[in-house]
This record gives structure tokens, sequence and C-alpha cells, in this order.
């Protein structure tokens, strides 16, 4: 199998501003991985390579950084992200059967993208919005108090305005 | 005279629609001399969004659960300073008792002050106390400092409660001249949310904690390590981290002394391990964060291998009240082994959720009967979660131990971070102990082989036994497997872990017997072990539940009562939702 990062064609030119900031600063990887993130959202495989070079890393050494923390992703997400908080209130209050009724409805399990490239699920530990469990936040909005007819109905709706009915 | 309306915004209350509260009433007070601003959070969370009318400096009213349209009835009633239009949403006597129960120093500006005004800061008394550190009558020697919070009694609050004072000495004593002090916000116990409320609605507080223990022990850098999903907190602190420095609170030669300190902020990337405080270290290094063996412990070897000291935000925020009015006065708090005040952040199945700020010594009773209101929905209360996937669950026979280090310790609980989650009839004890197991086998960081298989057994052996397949031996087999991976792992994690189990398996032993020998869920939680029946004596025979069954399990004729052949059934609970008579019967 031929290795994926040489497929990869990631304007790498984008990173050279964090790169010059912060590439000769110790300790910087966590910032710099954060920031190209930001700028990628996600962490292609060419971006990890140059990364490591640039900082006199090795990919391994950066890669076992990226995927120890949960921030960060490896694969191109979707346009909506779904966070659906699992922290212990909203575990009580009944986060799994929505969780149960988000995976089957877009047909992904926690961490994919769902075929339509719409929607991504990513199962958190805590929003810290417990008295409004359960919680999901969609980008930037948040929705409390949720059942699972309700979770469907707002992702029917996002699905609606993008004509994507599927 | 001179009102001020106030939206809460913290992140609580903006989920619930304060930003839209706010963004209506700015057009409906414009040019009407009333000013609007904000405040971060009272803690009242189930009342949410909040909106407050002060006159002058005085609470005239407080508005709960308000929402967009209410919005020109409150503009009414301010302009014409008569509140009785908007009195259908004034705080209820019984709601406000919530608030007049607590007794609060780390929360005492939240909700009240401006989170982005450092005016607003000062006003409350803000950097009055490293004032009188570096300037008032000579001011304080850092040992005079240390030997003050010694006096107060006060203990780390992050989870371990070890005293303060003697982390800031033995940083202090340590050799060299670099030395950093760490803020640990990277509140990770799912169900806690005090630090991010102190930093959304208070984060000058946390500041100017920071800058005496920053002074006490000698340091010339202080570093607030956030977890980076609280996004309002790091714009928030950023905000009052600039506004410090312009005020000259921060930077070279504070307050025109000999004091330098410089101020960074370092968001985290997700990993429950990095609450540990040398596993917070690495990741500061930008490496992995997995804990180092201690000895050398930070006080001595810490952040670049050089002199550190790591408390929690709410520690830090108790700080300039403990020098402002003394250490004896934070000392007459409390029980005679836990000083002071603690804050909870109460949730799960209780009417009203919050934060809660109560002096040590308080009994469990007290905070969820009568600050939180009891049990929601009339249902009978089960057990109490202290200190989240590291801590344990109280059940009602134990609700008068009283809130301190060693009394909760004792339980098998800890005091922990402040997450107190409450839970009812319907919590099944032995699921929640494998959602802690659960979570914390993901975030065991790997380096100990105790921690990371031992807690991946453990996840299996729970697992069986909600599923329904539990054997003989499983529940002496997980006490085992928790006295292994106790005395085997490094860190705190790994040597927590096993707690919510162990709690579990001595309160509620009896219901790990049910699903292991009964293959029956007492609390009838556990999906795989519900029987669903249906009651002839309720059954119409109307057919609905038949028609509806998607494996084809219910058989019966028009008109007489139905059966389920549970050999078939798949416990998807549509005959139940779909029965119109209540004849459907899960046990």
């Amino acid at each position: 199998m031929e290795c994926s990062c040489k497929q990869q064609h990631s304007d790498l030119s984008k990173l050279e501003p964090v790169l010059a900031q912060y590439a000769a600063v110790k300790g910087s990887l966590i910032t710099i991985l954060q920031q190209a993130q930001e700028i990628y959202g996600y962490l292609p495989m060419d971006v990890i390579y140059h990364v490591a070079e640039r900082t006199g890393s090795t990919p391994a050494k950066v890669l076992g950084v990226a995927t120890f923390y949960t921030q960060f992703r490896f694969q191109p997400m979707g346009k909506y992200l779904i966070l659906l908080c699992d922290g212990t209130a909203c575990h009580v209050n009944g986060s799994e059967r929505i969780a149960a009724a988000i995976s089957e409805y877009l047909g992904i399990q926690n961490g994919e993208t769902s075929a339509d490239g719409l929607f991504s699920l990513s199962i958190v530990a805590c929003l810290g919005c417990c008295s409004l469990s359960p919680v999901m936040m969609i980008n930037e909005d948040t929705y409390g108090s949720l059942t699972p007819e309700k979770a469907l109905a707002i992702l029917k709706e996002i699905r609606e305005k993008e004509g994507t009915n599927a | 005279m001179s009102w001020r309306v106030a939206v809460g915004e913290g992140s609580c209350g903006i989920a619930a629609g304060a930003a839209k509260v706010y963004d209506a009433l700015v057009p409906l007070l414009k040019d009407s001399g009333i000013t609007l601003g904000v405040t971060g959070c009272i803690g009242m969370c189930w009342l949410e969004p909040i909106v407050d009318i002060y006159e002058e400096d005085t609470l005239k009213a407080r508005l709960v659960q308000v929402q967009p349209e209410h919005t020109s009835a409150i503009a009414e009633a301010c302009k014409s300073g008569d509140l009785s239009g908007v009195s259908d949403l004034c705080i209820t006597d019984e709601d406000n008792a919530f608030l007049t129960q607590q007794t609060r120093i780390a929360l005492r500006n939240c909700g009240i002050i401006d989170p982005n005004s450092l005016d607003s800061a000062l006003q409350a008394g803000g950097y009055s106390a490293i004032r009188k550190i570096l300037q008032e009558d000579g001011g304080m020697t850092p040992e005079a400092v240390i030997d003050c919070i010694k006096t107060s009694g006060l203990a780390g609050r992050g989870g371990a409660g070890f005293p303060t004072w003697f982390k800031w000495n033995a940083a202090r004593q340590s050799a060299g001249e670099e030395k950093y002090l760490i803020c640990n916000a990277d509140e990770g116990d799912p169900g806690a949310f005090m630090d991010r409320a102190v930093i959304e609605s208070d984060p000058h507080t946390l500041i100017e904690g920071m800058l005496i223990g920053a002074y006490a022990i000698g340091a010339k850098e202080a570093i607030v390590y956030v977890r980076a999903e609280y996004p309002l907190a790091i714009k928030r602190l950023s905000t009052a981290i600039e506004q410090a420095r312009t005020a000259g609170f921060i930077g070279e030669n504070i307050l025109g002394t000999d004091f330098s300190c410089e101020f960074r902020i370092k968001a985290g990337a997700g990993a429950f391990v990095c609450g540990e405080e040398t596993a917070l270290i690495e990741s500061l290094q930008g490496q992995r964060g997995m804990p180092r063996l201690k000895p050398p412990f930070p006080a001595a070897a810490g952040y670049w291998y050089k002199p550190s000291n790591i408390n929690n935000v709410e520690t830090y925020a108790n700080v300039a009240w403990i020098i402002n009015n003394g250490g004896e006065a934070f000392a007459a708090l409390g029980t005679p082994d836990s000083k002071g005040t603690k804050v909870f952040a109460l949730t799960g199945k209780i009417r009203r959720g919050g934060l809660v700020e109560i002096p040590m010594g308080m009994t469990l009773r007290q905070v969820i009967y009568d600050i939180g209101g009891g049990i929601r929905d009339g249902k009978a209360f089960k057990a109490v979660q202290m200190g989240g996937p590291s801590g344990g669950c109280i059940p009602a026979s134990l609700l008068d131990t009283v809130i301190d280090y060693k009394k909760l310790g004792a339980t098998g609980a800890i005091m922990g971070s402040g997450g107190m989650v409450v839970m009812d009839e319907t919590t099944c004890m032995v699921s929640m102990a494998k959602f802690f197991l659960d979570f914390t086998a993901k975030e065991s960081c790997g380096k100990c082989v105790h921690c990371r298989i031992g807690t991946k057994r453990m996840q299996e052996i729970l697992g069986r036994i909600v599923d329904g397949k539990g054997k003989d031996g499983d529940i002496e087999l997980l006490e085992e497997l928790c006295g292994a991976i106790k005395d085997g792992a490094l860190c705190g994690l790994g040597q927590t872990a096993p707690n919510p189990v162990l709690t579990a398996i001595r309160y509620f032993r009896d219901e790990f017997e049910a699903h292991i020998q009964e293959k029956h869920c007492p609390s009838g939680a556990c999906a795989a072990l519900l029987k669903y029946s249906i009651d002839v004596e309720k059954c119409k025979g109307c057919t609905l539940c038949a028609k509806k069954c998607p494996v084809g399990a219910i058989s019966g004729t028009l008109k007489s009562a139905h059966s389920i052949d549970t050999e078939k059934c798949i416990k998807c609970g549509q005959c139940k939702a779909n029965c119109k008579f209540g004849a459907v019967q899960v046990g």
C-alpha cells in the first residue's frame, strides 16, 4: 500500500506564519498543531510531515503527540460538527439514546462524517452545560434538554436548509 | 437615580438564550439613560437566562427564564421605575433560597461584576490584596504571605486537598532564579464546571490570586492551562490579562516595585490525564501528557525541570480574599480538618442544579435537599457521585455525612474537584460504574500497565454484567483488579479509577448480584436485561402493538389480550411507546 501522505497536496504556505512564529520556540508543538487545524480544518498527513521537518522532529513524534489529544482530527470534517455531550449529567439524563438516534439517522458512528459531507459526529466528555442536559453543540449553537426526536428534528432542519434531503 | 440592567452571560446562560435577550434589549434601552451590561454566571443554571435590574448598586429585581419576548416589558419597567409589569418573571423566594444558604468566597463576584471590565473588578475590591502585599505599610514579605495562607488552612481544591502553603513554601525554598507558577484550568471531570464559571465570570480574581502565588514563590512567569473546550473562558481571560497589563498589575515592576511577573495562556488539547500536575507540565512542554515519576515533585523540578507550583482555579480564587480578610477569617469557616468553603457543581436528577459554595461541615443532605431542592419529578434519591470518575457514590443511608476531606474519604468517595451528580431510583449503579470505567479506560495515557490493561479488563467485565452475561466470581474479580490498579498506577488517574466501581460494589452489591444471578436490572435501566410483558387486565386487544413490533414478537387476536414472545423480543420499546392503555410492562 502506498503511503497516503504522498497523495496529499495541502497548501503548506498557509502554515508559514505560524511556523515562523513558533517553529524555533521550544515546547510549542501543540500550539502549532492547534493553529494548523484551525487553518486546514484537520491535520492532513503532509502537514504533519512538514511540521516535523520544520521543528526538527520526526513525523512519528509529531503524530504521537497529535493522536494523544482528543482535539486533533485526521480526516476532513463535515460542514456541521455535532458535539454530543456524554458527561455524567447528560449520561444520567439519557444521552446514550440520543447518540443512538443520531448514529442511526446519519448512518455514522462517533468520529465519522456522513456520506453527504454535511455532518461529523463527535461524542465529548462534558460541554459544561450540565443544567441543560442532555446537550449537543452544532458548530457554535448549543441545544439543550434534548430528546431523540428533538435532536433528529434539528438535524432534519439543517439538511432541508442545505437542500440535501437524503 | 441611575438604573442598570445586567444580563447573565456565562456559557450556560448563552446556551439558554441570554445573548438573544441582550440583543433584544439593546435597541429598547438605547438613549434611555439606563445602562445595559453583562455579568458572568450566578450559578443558578436552571433559571437561565437571568436578567438583573439594579438601581445604583442595589439589586431591585432578579428576573429568571427571560426570553426575548419579555424584553419590552423589562425596558418599560426600568424606564418607569415601576417593576410591577415584570413581577411574573421575578425569582421566587423558594428559588432564591438556593443562593441565600451559600457562603461565597471563591465565587464572591461571579454573576455580580462585569467580567469584561477591569473597573467593575476594581470596584468589587479587585487587586486590593496585591496592593496590600506590595505597597501598604511596608507590605508583606513572601514568607508572611505563605504564613497567612498556612493560617487559613487552604487546601488544593482540584481534588487532592494538599495544603497550599506547603507547596508554595517548597517552591520558594527550591534553589534557582527561574521559577514558574501554573494554574490548572484543565477541568476534565465530566459534570464539573466550577473553574469555567470562575474564569468566565471573574477572571481578575484568578489573576490576582496567581500574582500573589507568584510573589510568594518567587516566580516571574505565570501560565494558565485552560481546556480548549472553554473558548469563552479563554477569551475573557485573555482580555483580563491585557487589561491588567495596561493597568500595571502584570509585567515589569508591578505597582512600581521590584516584583515582575508575566502571564500567558496555554490552551489544552483535550486529555483528562492532564489534570495530573506532572502530565500537565509535559503537555505544557508540547509533549504527550503522560505523568512523571514523583519525586522529584514539581516544587523542585517542574516546568522545564525548574521549580514550579501548580494549583487549580478555585484554590487561587480564594487567595486574595484570604490576604484581605486574614487567614483566621478563612479558618473560622469549616471543620477542624477542612477549612473554608468549597464550590460544588450540583447536577443530575436534582430540582435546582447549579453552582453551590458552602462552608465545609455542611451535610450532603443540606446541600442536596435544602439548597438543591431535592430530587426532580418526585422520584426517590438513590446516590450522589462525588468527585466524578475519580470519586465514588454515596448512598442515601450516608446522606448525613459531613462535607470535609476526611469524612468524605471515609465513605470511599472523595471531595474531588467538586462534581456532585445526583442519581435517582431509575439510575442503575452497575451501568454508572461502567460509564466511569469507560471514561477512565479511554483517558488512561497508557504509561502504566495496571491502569492501561487493568481498566480495559474491568470495562469488559462490567460490560458483560450489564449485558446479562455476568458470571459467578465477577464481583470478586473486579475487586481484585481494583486493588491491583490502585497499587500499580503511577498517577492519580489510575490510583482513583477503581473508586466508582469499589463504592458501587460496597453500597449496591445487591444490584450487581441481581444483574449476574437473576439477569435482572432492578432500576430498569439496562436495556439488555429488560423484559417486556403485557398486562392481560389492561390489554384491550387493539392489535396496535403487534402491528408496530418490528420483529413480530407479539401475538394475539382482535379484542383479546396479546402476549410477547420474550425470545423474539429485541426490547426496542415500540409496543410500550404505542400502547394507549398502559398495558405494556417493563421489568
